[in-house]
């Protein structure tokens, strides 16, 4: 268990640095001029000098990737003399649009996006696997028929027109919910969560369609199963067949998406986040799309990759878990 | 998962049978012959082979089709919005009339219908593209995988964990905002296509390698087969089958892709229209007109829907693995 655990972050590790490796090469080398894109648009000839002095594109380029590698680790100084400009471990750069370094604006904008993945993750996955679940357990009957058309039809729909009509029938005709405005969970929970009611479900309702259809499927098989057989020959009771033997093996498939899933999602929702106007770090990535800046999208980037890849590792640990015939 | 190998559908492979209890007599063998007789059993589906269809004509002929209404997807028509009312369309429905007839965009007066009908060509030319890219490439990467296996199978594998570990809608945002002043539609083809590849490979590579080691590959190699005609004659018609189902499922998400990054308008530029970037543009007249959000969104939502559908339905037939359903 630990020399695999070993292996699998040796792996992780590797993927990081190459993920790292690609996204610098591709905002290093396509523009044609780093410096000046990063700088924005108004841009003086002082302040261009001094990004250029910190991003160090005099020296060669495998030289300014291990600059910036070494710099997540240890922190550095970016530029020398008058330009130069410290930056603390760990250091993913400085936005020079938001007179800010990239960790420190992605930690102050995570709880927000977390909120909303943890929230949606929530509903989707009660949602998602309750009508997987029973339409599995009715295959072939009008539920069934009812609750797949359902979820297609869902899956089919793009989050920012499930969002608008969400926003249209929840704020503006009924003014059920308010309009989403972000409250920390610590300042109050309750506030926190009808606020973020609005773009969980806008969110989720896509997700639950992709996860009823999954689990429906694994459903079916895991439910054809012999030991499944064996628990209704027992007499065991149908909720304790169906959860405890149908429901945990047929986990993980599910298992291994929702890792995805999640993983991408707490990088942030780009479009859920910039419809709702929730500060969250997809909110921020899309405005460093517009003001052209370049450090945060080069540290949102691999924040996203840096989720996706742990959230991988940590399925594949809880396979062991939810699924006992696995070992490591 | 059942432990009998997945047969191929092939003419030229073993008889086929399918894995999962048939629910009807199939006595044909050819994909094809399989095929029709889904599409005579599941309505649902045969609906959605007339939707994409619809919209794959729509597309390929766009110039033509929109040349019916008499406006260019361009041309703008003041006469159509009044100026009083900040620019909202004159007439019921978002300015529908015998001039135009799916009414008229606010503001400019250009031609919802000119543009829509020329917006599926963008979306659906991307969308199909980049399939093709995929499905090329994914095939290409899971036989060779799956083939030669050993070395080549650990580099490929690797590259497909690598590459699905990408972010991959970030990814091609960022992407796609960095490079400039290039054609938008090749780009975001391009873009598109380098991501979703593993997917189709990891099935083609598991569907290879049960096929490699059959009677028919090992006579053929005895015959003094070199192993790109093993590939060719022999393995391909064997993964084609569920190659023809995943791409079908694949165009979905592709036509999604392209009109999210639209959206966001990081895809194509305006003036040509594309779904998305219709939908982002119309998304604040939502109340005031809306059947200028509907129409667009409602093209992408029939779209993606009936190629789910159809997707599923060959699924089905196409794929030894069944889907399950």
């Amino acid at each position: 268990m630990i020399l695999y655990l070993g292996r699998r972050l040796l792996g992780v590790l590797g993927v990081l640095v190459a993920i790292a490796a690609v996204t610098f090469a591709v905002f290093y080398v396509l523009p044609s001029d780093p410096a000046a894109a990063a700088c924005g648009k108004s841009c003086s000839t002082d302040r261009l000098e001094a990004i250029r002095a910190h991003m160090g594109l005099d020296a060669p380029l495998w030289r300014q990737f291990a600059d910036f590698v070494t710099g997540i680790f240890t922190g550095r100084t970016l530029g020398t003399g008058r330009y130069a400009l410290h930056c603390d471990f760990p250091c993913l750069g400085y936005s020079y649009e938001n007179s800010q370094g990239v960790w420190d604006l992605l930690v102050d904008r995570l709880p927000v996006s977390a909120s909303l993945a943890v929230g949606a993750a929530a509903i989707w996955l009660l949602l998602g696997l309750s009508a997987g679940v029973t339409a599995a357990l009715r295959k072939d009957t009008l539920t069934d028929r009812v609750l797949m058309v359902g979820a297609v039809a869902a899956a089919s729909l793009p989050v920012y027109f499930t969002s608008v009509m969400l926003i249209y029938g929840l704020i503006r005709v009924t003014g059920l919910l308010p309009y989403p405005q972000y409250v920390p969970f610590g300042t109050d929970p309750l506030s926190w969560a009808s606020n973020l009611l609005l773009p969980w479900l806008a969110l989720a309702l896509l997700y639950a369609a992709m996860y009823a259809r999954q689990s429906r499927n694994s459903m079916i098989e895991s439910m054809a199963e012999p030991y499944i057989r064996t628990a209704r020959a027992k007499g065991l009771p149908r909720r304790t067949v169906v959860v405890k033997h149908g429901l945990r093996a047929g986990m993980t498939p599910i298992l291994t998406i929702f890792g995805m899933d999640l993983g991408g999602l707490l990088a942030g929702a780009v479009i859920t986040e910039s419809i709702f106007g929730l500060p969250g770090i997809g909110r921020l990535f899309y405005g460093a799309l517009s003001t052209g800046d370049q450090p945060v999208i080069l540290g949102v980037t691999l924040l996203a990759a840096t989720f996706i890849v742990v959230a991988n590792l940590a399925v594949d640990l809880l396979y062991a878990v939810v699924d006992p015939r696995v070992r490591y | 998962m059942t432990t009998t190998p997945p047969s191929p559908v092939t003419t030229t492979g073993p008889p086929s049978a399918t894995t999962a209890p048939p629910p009807l007599t199939r006595t044909a063998h050819g994909p094809w012959q399989l095929v029709r007789a889904e599409l005579r059993r599941r309505p649902a589906a045969r609906l959605s082979l007339g939707v994409v269809a619809f919209f794959a004509l729509l597309a390929a002929a766009a110039p033509l089709i929109a040349a019916l209404g008499g406006w260019g997807p361009d041309e703008f028509d003041k006469s159509a919005v009044d100026p009083y009312l900040g620019g909202l369309p004159i007439g019921p429905l978002g300015g529908v009339s015998a001039e135009h007839w799916l009414g008229v965009e606010p503001v400019t007066g250009r031609d919802l219908f000119a543009r829509v009908v020329h917006g599926a060509q963008v979306s659906l030319l991307i969308a199909f593209s980049a399939t093709a890219i995929v499905v090329v490439a994914g095939t290409a990467a899971g036989i060779a995988a799956g083939y030669f296996g050993g070395r080549t199978d650990t580099a490929l594998s690797r590259l497909m964990d690598l590459t699905m570990s990408f972010p991959s809608l970030i990814f091609m945002i960022a992407m796609m905002s960095v490079a400039r002043d290039v054609n938008r539609i090749v780009l975001m083809t391009a873009v598109i296509g380098l991501f979703g590849w593993p997917g189709i490979a990891r099935i083609v590579r598991g569907q290879t390698l049960s096929l490699k080691h059959r009677e028919y590959v090992d006579a053929a190699r005895v015959g003094g087969s070199g192993p790109l005609r093993i590939l060719v004659r022999d393995i391909l018609p064997g993964v084609a089958g569920p190659v023809i189902a995943y791409t079908t499922l694949i165009v979905p998400g592709m036509i999604a892709t392209e009109a999210a990054l639209s959206y966001l308008g990081v895809g194509v530029r305006p003036p040509t229209p594309s779904w998305g970037q219709m939908i982002a543009e119309s998304v604040s007249y939502y109340e005031t007109d809306p059947m200028y959000f509907a129409v667009p969104s409602l093209c992408l939502f029939l779209t993606v829907l009936a190629f789910t559908l159809l997707g599923d339905a060959l699924r089905d037939v196409l794929d030894p693995r069944g889907g399950g359903a």
